[in-house]
């Protein structure tokens, strides 16, 4: 069975329309989205009717858990005053944007799915099994951590988001992990592109992460019409995050320029 | 008797090792654990005990190995300590950054790269200019400290740099504002700035008054209370002389649960002061802190 895992929209609609066309010419067997449907980009109504009307079951991140609780931020955590001011503008630019109908549609989301495939047990979540605003970067996430996290779980492919940058860790006994990336924002390489992934098990689990080229400038033009922060701009334009980067381990961070 | 709450270890997230014991090459005023020269309290754990540690750990899941000391650099053997750990761990240490040679900088750089997990080197100062730092790290402390991170940020190590609150909750973001020029300046670029509460711990407990001795962590602060953000239910603190329940506990004889991690598997009592701190900041050891109590820390950001 073959399915498209995206997560990590943050309001990039344009990016969203584009990505769910192209899995809808891949004959996928079902599509998931991990959560976090607003955040840093214009506009966060427009991404609800795409998902619905493309059948894509969707689960709740932190940020949805977040507008649909009414909280007060969007629970990453950051203690960087700057970090914390770009999180502030954006949650509140999102509360205020989302249909009071849509915080509750995303209140009745479930925190995770479990599928069984082939007899692989599937865990579908945000942050990781046991906390929905858990960062599993893949600097900092070694194997013996992830085999206590899918035993802990009871799972053989775990499959999550939240960071913002897709990896694959195959534990080389049939067990595997995946970050399926984000479609919100270019995943700090420089490059404006962004990413989903196909998830096939048969015999084999095979990941494949896909590009997605959309059009950047005009997601751009919206941002600036909505009056976004400039910040989130460049992001979008350059691929290098200028925001949230205090939660980034060295070799992430390392790998950006800023 | 006490009404202190128990806490249980849900797992073995985070392995502090004290390779360096309390030896430090300096006394800052506010030391937890008294740290410094002439402070035999635990002495430099061996390569071998490391070794054994790190494996133990490994097997139990562990995510990610801090070590500390006193001043881990002046064990002999750090850096090997540091590839062993990198091997199966993404690996901090927490130093005061003076004895960060362009050697030792080469040497943690090529350990970096290497690794597919982060190397982060933590370099604790505790103010932006170097007459403020001094006064409570020693003379000379900060030009030192300083040119250690530079030679790392010069390689693209990035180091964090810690700084304990002493300032006024209103000069809160001049200060950090200052912090991060002042190091951009210096050479290190893009300054990671981690901000840490004053302990009352160690040196600190004689600098500060009005401290209530008795309080602890009951039943009733921990009813609805994320238990993750306490270090006790996801850390342990190897040294030479055993396991302690938490880092910052180390001076506390009740926190010793252990010759080996396998027998340091208990749950402690939240009987000391620092517990509250602990209760009341969140996790405030780890790399990334899940909560840090203080000002508004929301603002209009400095220029990159």
């Amino acid at each position: 069975m073959r399915f498209a895992l995206i997560g990590g929209i943050y309001s990039n609609w344009r990016a969203l329309e584009t990505a769910l066309s192209d899995i809808a010419r891949r004959h996928v067997d079902a599509a998931f989205c991990l959560g976090d449907l607003g955040a840093f980009g214009p506009c966060p109504d427009r991404v609800f009717p795409l998902l619905q009307q493309a059948g894509v079951l969707c689960l709740q991140g932190n940020y949805d858990n977040a507008l649909a609780g009414g909280l007060a931020d969007c629970q990453c955590g950051y203690t960087d005053p700057r970090d914390n001011y770009f999180a502030r503008l954006s949650y509140d630019y999102t509360f205020r944007n989302t249909s009071p109908a849509h915080k509750v549609w995303l209140g009745t989301l479930p925190t995770s799915q479990r599928l069984d495939v082939n007899g692989k047990r599937v865990l579908l979540c945000h942050g990781s099994p046991r906390k929905i605003n858990e960062f599993l970067w893949e600097s900092t996430t070694p194997d013996g951590f992830l085999a206590f996290l899918l035993a802990d779980a009871g799972a053989d492919v775990l499959c999550v988001t939240h960071t913002g940058i897709k990896w694959h860790r195959d534990l080389g006994d049939g067990r595997h992990v995946v970050n399926v990336g984000a479609l919100g924002r270019p995943e700090n390489d420089g490059t404006p592109r962004v990413w989903y992934t196909l998830l096939t098990i048969g015999d084999t689990v095979d990941v494949e992460f896909v590009p997605v080229d959309y059009d950047h400038d005009a997601l751009a033009a919206d941002m600036r019409a909505a009056r976004l922060p400039g910040e989130f701009i460049e992001t979008i334009l350059s691929g290098w995050w200028t925001t949230c980067l205090e939660v980034l381990p060295q070799k992430e961070r390392a790998r950006g320029r800023f | 008797m006490t009404n202190a709450a128990r806490v249980e270890l849900r797992h073995l997230d985070n392995l502090w090792v004290q390779v360096s014991g309390t030896y430090c090459n300096i006394e800052c005023h506010h030391c937890f654990n008294n740290s410094g020269p002439r402070a035999t309290t635990f002495g430099h754990m061996t390569l071998d005990a490391v070794t054994d540690a790190i494996e133990a750990a490994s097997a139990q899941g562990v995510r990610e190995i801090y070590f500390t000391g006193g001043e881990p650099f002046l064990n002999t053997h750090l850096l090997d300590m540091i590839a062993n750990s990198l091997a199966v761990a993404p690996t901090t240490v927490l130093t005061n950054g003076m004895l960060i040679s362009d050697r030792i900088a080469d040497a943690l750089e090529e350990l970096s790269t290497a690794a597919r997990y982060s190397l982060e080197i933590r370099v604790s100062l505790d103010g932006y200019t170097e007459e403020m730092n001094d006064a409570i790290r020693g003379a000379g402390v900060f030009r030192l400290a300083v040119a250690g991170a530079v030679r790392l940020a010069r390689r693209n190590l990035l180091p964090i740099m810690t700084i304990v609150r002493t300032w006024d909750d209103a000069d809160e973001l001049a200060t950090l504002g200052e912090f991060a020029r002042v190091l951009t300046d210096a050479g290190c670029a893009r300054p990671r700035i981690k901000v840490l509460p004053a302990l009352p711990l160690g040196r600190e407990l004689t600098r500060i008054s009005g401290l209530r001795r008795d309080e602890c962590v009951t039943d009733a602060m921990l009813d609805g209370f994320d238990r993750d953000l306490l270090m006790c239910s996801n850390s342990r603190l190897v040294t030479d002389r055993g396991v302690w329940a938490c880092p910052l506990l180390v001076e506390q004889r009740d926190a010793r649960l252990g010759t080996t991690l396998g027998d340091a598997v208990s749950s402690y009592e939240l009987r000391h002061q620092t517990c509250v701190t602990c209760w009341r900041y969140g996790t405030i050891c780890g790399n990334v802190s899940a909560r840090i109590e203080g000002p508004d820390t929301v603002s209009a950001p400095e220029a990159r």
